[in-house]
């Protein structure tokens, strides 16, 4: 397998830290590691792929360091002024130098609200990437180690779940959640609600692909031999089999993460996502559509464009990320 | 062989017949291409039962299809509907003299036993209709044509709202299971639901709840057609930029309401044009001062709004000439009172508790909350013009005197199941209301008077303010015979409700329909669009 499979179960707690290496010695080594590596190899090589990662940072550095570098606090709705309503760009001649990218139609500086509503999809689209890859990788790896009904009962809901679009199926649970939990505004609890929405609209990917790799594995003499030795089920999946299924499930997760800002960008457009009062980039978005006709166009076309960036940033790196661990590619 | 030949034969036969339709076309009187009517509104039609909503968009759809004793015409004067004519014989008895000959769109005769039927189903379970009729009159069929109103207590304006209470048909009803109103909380309409026989001008020809509907002239309405139109379809567009869009390209001849953003673009289109006046409509905020705890925010135990000071608080503290300019774009009026000042008299003696935030947040802190405290805001987003952004501003406006306000937008079926009776599952929420009858006796009976849990006496006053005062004044107001006497009463209650911050009232919103240029169209100060009003060119 690749050096990321083979970094990973080093650093699987089956085995013991390094821990006799001095903190210094071991990043440096680290590094060298890395820089010697084929995968940075083919990353240095080309220049897209270094644009998209050096965008990815400036974008998510900017979106994380949000309260920090914003002019104004978005969410803070006692800062708002409806007198500032509807301003257009600073350098049009009725925009206003306080407002960069103009205001929306309460007078929120759209430059923050991008920056702030980027910071909730990232986070959102992490969380929920991390949920579906939880549940998609415990149900694959179960799946094909197990094999027989469990494998079945598994991969046929899976199947189920693929004839749906994800965004059907987000919805439904959305909207399941806001039924059960009717008052949740007020705790904030549409953050968590979102992540599950698309945690598990998103699973399915991930527990076939896990599932194949594991079916190849499990036959493998590292397993037998594990299995020889009385070790559990468990410890064999988690522990042995995991780690050789990585790198796959990695490339899935850059991918998706893409795919999860933009599920909830959709959400969010649909009026089921983010309260307006809290506006991620698809709130922005379908606030701004409304003005879209009518000259004010900059509530749409800034927070459009941060999410194509966004996107396609990631979607950049992703692909990258497939090509280099391909074995095939090489 | 065989097969050739009955190919040769079929081709004969079909060319035949495309010629003969052809000559037919060419030599045939000119047919005369349909006329269609397609409009949009934001919200959608869901049940066609006329009992189960109470909201003018809805009834004024119905009232296409459906007619109750009275009509009002172009200008909202009373003129004779399925009531030929009607006589007070006595301030508490009213005889009905009903209109021969009509029929129901199934074709069955319409008679008293009908009247008697529809009045005791909107008063019974499931309707939201029950002001229409006094709880305790009498409804008595003296013949096939005679119906007679016995009251418990005189009532002169006792047919005002009756042009939104539709009639059904006895039979149809019962023989549909429909003899109970379909209520609005129910989590499906059922199957009656879907079906509507009226007497009216026009009858629905397919219905899908939220989505279209379409309507076709009753070929056999008493009354003279003075529409050319041979079919409406009726869609629900919710977002603001496709209604536009849809108007500017031809696709609809009608939209109601117009984006307040895009009257000068539509103004300006070759095609279409902006038809506006003011509305008899006033919006206002319900603070549910009834509870002994707020349902809906983070104090416990007790309920801030039962304090005057904070519900003037919460008045002081919004900012209505941004609300009107900003957010309306000046296409609204502010108001003090929650009746138009179109519809009483006596409303320039009220003055709106002016805009002071610091005058505001020092009302709250005498009142205990300094710190301010959490509330939930229920807010139709499909339901008035701009209602979603009026309730973000509310949001924002408050967040100054500390009041942190989680806005939970709702489509309005959704949100008015949620808010009316008989849930009244709200602690602050926004309303707006056209009093059906034009009085402000209505306002005051539907709004303003006491309720209990169950929505006995005010069934609108979603806040659950209650004055007894008020209540004496209302129903003195509606016996009284003397105009001026009765102003003076008004006026009073009003006042009170005034002093006390019962409601908050915001703006009187106009109206505003993007119309295509080829579409002529009566705009009654009530918004109902009438099909029967309408000429295509």
């Amino acid at each position: 397998m690749s050096d990321i499979a083979n970094k990973v179960r080093g650093a699987s707690p089956s085995q013991p830290p390094p821990s006799h290496r001095g903190q210094g010695t071991g990043w440096s080594s680290h590094i060298a590691t890395i820089l010697d590596s084929d995968l940075f190899y083919s990353f240095w090589r080309s220049k897209l792929v270094v644009a998209a990662a050096i965008l990815t940072a400036l974008l998510v550095g900017a979106a994380l360091l949000a309260p920090l570098i914003a002019p104004h606090d978005p969410y803070d709705l006692k800062s708002l002024d409806l007198v500032n309503a509807d301003m257009p760009p600073a350098w049009n001649s009725r925009g206003d130098r306080r407002f960069l990218l103009g205001t929306d139609d309460q007078g929120r500086d759209i430059l923050s609200t991008i920056l702030y509503g980027t910071r909730s999809s990232l986070l959102i689209g992490i969380a929920s990437v991390l949920l579906a890859v939880a549940i998609g990788v415990t149900l694959g790896l179960w799946a094909g180690y197990a094999g027989g009904r469990a494998d079945s009962f598994i991969m046929r809901i899976a199947d189920v779940q693929l004839t749906f679009p994800a965004i059907l199926t987000a919805l439904l649970i959305d909207g399941v959640a806001l039924a059960i939990f009717k008052s949740y505004r007020m705790e904030g609890g549409k953050f968590w609600i979102l992540v599950i929405s698309i945690g598990l609209a998103y699973w399915v990917q991930y527990a076939r692909t896990v599932r194949s790799v594991t079916l190849v594995e499990r036959n493998k003499e590292y397993v037998e031999a594990a299995r020889l030795i009385g070790l559990s089920p468990l410890k064999i999946m988690f522990q042995h089999i995991l780690p050789n299924v990585l790198s796959p499930v990695l490339v899935i997760a850059t991918i998706n993460l893409a795919l999860a800002i933009i599920t909830e960008a959709t959400l969010s457009f649909l009026g089921v996502g983010l309260p307006p009062t809290e506006p991620s980039l698809g709130t922005m978005i379908q606030v701004g559509n409304k003005y879209l006709f009518s000259g004010s166009w900059w509530m749409v076309a800034f927070p459009g464009l941060m999410l194509a960036l966004l996107a396609l940033a990631v979607n950049l790196l992703g692909d990258w990320l497939r090509d280099a661990l391909n074995p095939k590619l090489r | 062989m065989s097969t050739r030949r009955a190919f040769a034969l079929a081709f004969l036969l079909v060319s035949g017949l495309a010629t003969g339709l052809a000559s037919n076309a060419v030599l045939g009187p000119a047919t005369k291409t349909p006329k269609t009517v397609k409009f949009a509104l934001q919200g959608g039609l869901n049940s066609l039962d006329p009992y189960t909503l109470n909201e003018s968009v809805t009834l004024g759809l119905l009232a296409n299809v459906m007619e109750g004793l009275i009509r009002r015409n172009e200008n909202m004067q009373i003129i004779p509907g399925l009531a030929e004519r009607w006589d007070v014989l006595s301030p508490t008895h009213w005889r009905f003299h009903l209109r021969k000959g009509v029929t129901f769109h199934d074709g069955s005769p319409f008679t008293a036993d009908d009247v008697v039927f529809s009045a005791n189903r909107a008063r019974g379970p499931g309707s939201q209709l029950k002001t229409r009729i006094p709880a305790d009159a009498r409804v008595e069929k003296v013949d096939d044509h005679t119906v007679d109103f016995v009251l418990a207590s005189p009532n002169p304006i006792l047919h005002y709202e009756w042009e939104t209470w539709f009639i059904v048909s006895k039979a149809w009803s019962e023989a549909n299971g429909a003899t109970k109103a379909q209520p609005a909380t129910a989590n499906a309409l059922s199957p009656f639901a879907l079906k509507a026989n009226g007497t009216g001008p026009f009858a629905v020809v397919s219905h899908e709840p939220g989505v279209k509907t379409v309507f076709r002239p009753n070929p056999r309405w008493w009354g003279k057609t003075k529409h050319n139109i041979d079919e409406v379809v009726f869609q629900t567009v919710h977002s603001d930029s496709t209604r536009v869009a849809a108007l500017l390209s031809g696709e609809l001849d009608l939209i109601d309401p117009v984006p307040l953003q895009d009257i000068a673009r539509i103004k300006e289109g070759a095609k279409t044009t902006v038809l506006s006046a003011p509305e008899l409509r006033t919006l206002f905020l319900n603070m549910d001062s009834m509870h002994e705890e707020l349902k809906y925010a983070n104090v416990k135990g007790r309920n801030p709004f039962k304090d005057a000071r904070v519900r003037r608080a919460f008045y002081q503290a919004i900012d209505i000439e941004a609300i009107t300019t900003k957010v309306m774009r000046g296409m609204a009026t502010p108001a003090a009172l929650i009746i138009s000042p179109l519809l009483f008299s006596g409303a320039d003696k009220l003055q709106r508790w002016p805009y002071d935030v610091a005058a505001a947040k020092r009302l709250m802190v005498e009142a205990g909350y300094a710190e301010g405290f959490e509330l939930v805001m229920d807010c139709p987003n499909d339901r008035y013009v701009n209602d979603e952004q009026i309730c973000q501003a509310v949001a924002a406006m408050l967040r100054r005197i500390d009041v942190k306000v989680a806005l939970n937008l709702l489509p309005k079926a959704q949100y008015f199941e949620k808010v009316s009776p008989p849930r009244y599952d709200s602690s602050f929420n926004l309303l707006g209301w056209t009093p059906g009858s034009l009085d402000s006796w209505s306002v005051l009976a539907n709004l303003v008077v006491c309720r209990d849990a169950h929505g006995r006496g005010g069934t609108f006053n979603f806040g659950g303010y209650c004055n007894p005062r008020v209540d004496e004044l209302a129903r003195k107001i509606l016996v009284e015979p003397d105009m001026a006497k009765r102003n003076a009463m008004i006026g009073e209650a009003f006042g009170l409700l005034h002093a006390d911050a019962g409601v908050i009232p915001l703006h009187q919103p106009a109206l505003a329909w993007g119309v295509s240029r080829n579409l002529q169209v009566t705009q009654r100060a009530d918004g109902h669009i009438r099909f029967q009003w309408m000429q295509k060119l």
